[in-house]
């Protein structure tokens, strides 16, 4: 069968709404797309680790400790389904790790933003689990079996994260005059960065056409950050915590929150590498790779010598 | 048996499962590949639930309205009376491997035996340790073979890591007249059978990894006093930091 013909159908299965899975034909350019951003959404998982387990060492209580903990661990699992599901696409783990070290492969640039109090632990379970929670809900739906299947597991997960770090802030939001100081400077912190997350405005987003033509992409991120934003705006109120944006106001006809121009000089500068934390990511993930490759040797060769056994 | 002596039994186990939990959770992101991060960070989680039922348990026998949570994060290094060879630091992969294999190993003869207490909640919490440390023993001396077994340098390192962390063991064996007093209630077995069994256990290991039974030079003693190395107070420092700087919020 032709090229052409071959497209033709493949596109037919995804208007059909079929999943794709590892062994069916798929144009290149579908594979490359979900490569990309499968390596990418798990590379986000891994570096996700850093600003969380800056804190793990200095959580205030027992529970707060063994909850911290735990939600990390939940990323690396989340970060090892997602390299385990980009497999399927015929690379290999460590090709995807060695395309983020030389900096060809991007992760999230939200956690290129310092996590500096414990308030932090609050705002990035509530906003930033939260934004990727309204991504990935939607990707349960993408078109690739294996990334679908994966985030049906991972969103799960992903809730309880959110309900953590919301827990966290509003205790602190009720808390002692430092405490609701720290909470509000974690929110004025994390909101514009959140918002970002969702990617460019749809007008400046090259790739969201094939990516929506191919259903791996199932709605544009515009759409995803109106939603984020009108159900976390009164999740707000509720702790007596104010949206750093003077332009947010509930827009009665839309029946949806109007909110200010996003910092796209920011945004673009942290993707390009003039963040705050990408050095420091990078390096740590770098090290932890470079400080345990005899370790990884070592286990090669003694499973090598049982064999030969 | 009397409360305070089981209040002081329950604190210096806690301490120690508490302290090795701080260890292991350091590592988080820091794994030699992804599946041993979540591995040694696992580890950690177990010590840490353990830490807290057997804290829990202690601030209730003590009575005198102290939480677990007070116990953890107000109390100064000397008043801590985890093992030496717990709060001994992550210099490498096997340094750590080797740290909470021994512990793993002690922790389970340990849990044995209170398993068959005549005391619920301490029988209750030995039960659910023995499970999840039959684990890290099997776990940690796989670690111990491959790393023997696995390349020069891999070998190097695990036998140094043995080698330095070995003055430490003297403590697990060591006997106080707390510990005397609960080898009678059957809560604990004696220092010579703890001895003859950690030596059993680690010297068949060490003989399949390769590697050499370190000369016994020098054994650490202390930590039943309150008496620690110098790596306790950084990590305190670090661990208490919130509760000390605020200490009216609750978090």
């Amino acid at each position: 069968m032709g090229a052409e013909k071959l497209e033709v159908l493949f596109q037919e299965r995804i208007d059909a709404n079929e999943k794709i899975e590892p062994r069916d034909y798929m144009p290149e350019e579908y594979r490359q797309h979900l490569i990309r951003q499968m390596s990418q959404h798990a590379h986000s998982e891994v570096i996700g680790m850093q600003p969380e387990g800056n804190w793990i060492t200095r959580a205030p209580s027992l529970r707060a400790k063994k909850i911290l903990l735990a939600k990390v661990q939940d990323e690396a699992g989340h970060g090892l389904y997602i390299y385990s599901a980009t497999e399927t696409l015929g690379i290999t783990r460590d090709e995807l790790i060695s395309r983020l070290h030389k900096g060809k492969a991007k992760y999230a640039s939200i956690f290129n933003y310092p996590a500096l109090t414990w308030a932090d632990m609050g705002a990035i379970g509530w906003l930033v689990d939260g934004a990727a929670i309204t991504n990935q809900v939607s990707l349960q739906k993408t078109s690739y079996g294996p990334y679908s299947r994966s985030m049906v597991k991972i969103c799960k997960e992903e809730s309880f994260h959110q309900r953590q770090g919301y827990e966290i802030i509003a205790a602190m939001a009720k808390g002692t005059t430092e405490q609701k100081e720290m909470a509000q400077d974690a929110l004025n912190r994390f909101w514009w960065p959140s918002l970002m997350m969702f990617g460019p405005h749809d007008s400046d987003s090259p790739r969201t056409g094939n990516a929506m033509k191919w259903k791996i992409k199932r709605e544009s991120n515009d759409v995803l950050r109106q939603r984020f934003i009108d159900k976390t705006v009164s999740q707000a109120e509720l702790i007596g915590l104010t949206i750093p944006d003077p332009d947010l106001k509930w827009n009665e006809e839309r029946g949806s929150y109007d909110f200010g121009e996003i910092d796209w000089d920011e945004f673009w500068s942290v993707v390009k590498g003039g963040g705050p934390c990408n050095l420091k990511r990078l390096n740590h993930h770098k090290k932890a790779h470079n400080d345990g490759a005899w370790v990884r040797k070592a286990a090669a060769a003694h499973a090598k010598k049982q064999l030969n056994k | 048996m009397d409360k305070s002596d089981l209040f002081k039994f329950c604190l210096r186990l806690g301490d120690s499962c508490l302290i090795m939990a701080h260890r292991q959770s350091e590592m988080c992101s820091k794994g030699p590949f992804l599946e041993e991060d979540i591995a040694q960070t696992n580890l950690g989680l177990d010590l840490l639930g353990q830490a807290e039922a057997l804290l829990i348990y202690a601030a209730k026998l003590e009575d005198k309205g102290r939480t677990a949570d007070d116990l953890v994060y107000k109390r100064p290094e000397r008043d801590f009376y985890n093992f030496m060879l717990t709060e001994q630091p992550n210099t490498d992969f096997a340094f750590a491997v080797v740290r909470q294999y021994i512990m793993a190993l002690y922790l389970d003869k340990v849990y044995e035996t209170l398993s068959n207490v005549d005391d619920e909640t301490l029988s209750g919490i030995a039960l659910k340790a023995l499970k999840e440390i039959s684990y890290h023993k099997s776990h940690l001396g796989m670690w111990v073979t491959r790393l023997g077994d696995g390349t020069h340098e891999s070998h190097e390192r695990v036998q140094t890591a043995f080698n330095e962390l070995w003055m430490f063991l003297g403590e697990l064996y060591e006997e106080d007249e707390l510990d005397i007093k609960m080898q009678h209630a059957g809560f604990a077995i004696s220092g010579d059978e703890m001895k003859s069994y950690l030596f059993s256990e680690i010297s068949s290991c060490l003989t399949k990894a390769t590697l050499s039974i370190p000369e016994s030079i020098y054994m650490t003693t202390g930590s039943k006093k309150g008496i620690h190395t110098e790596y306790l107070g950084y990590l305190l420092t670090e661990m208490q930091y919130l509760q000390r700087a605020y200490p009216d919020a609750n978090w």
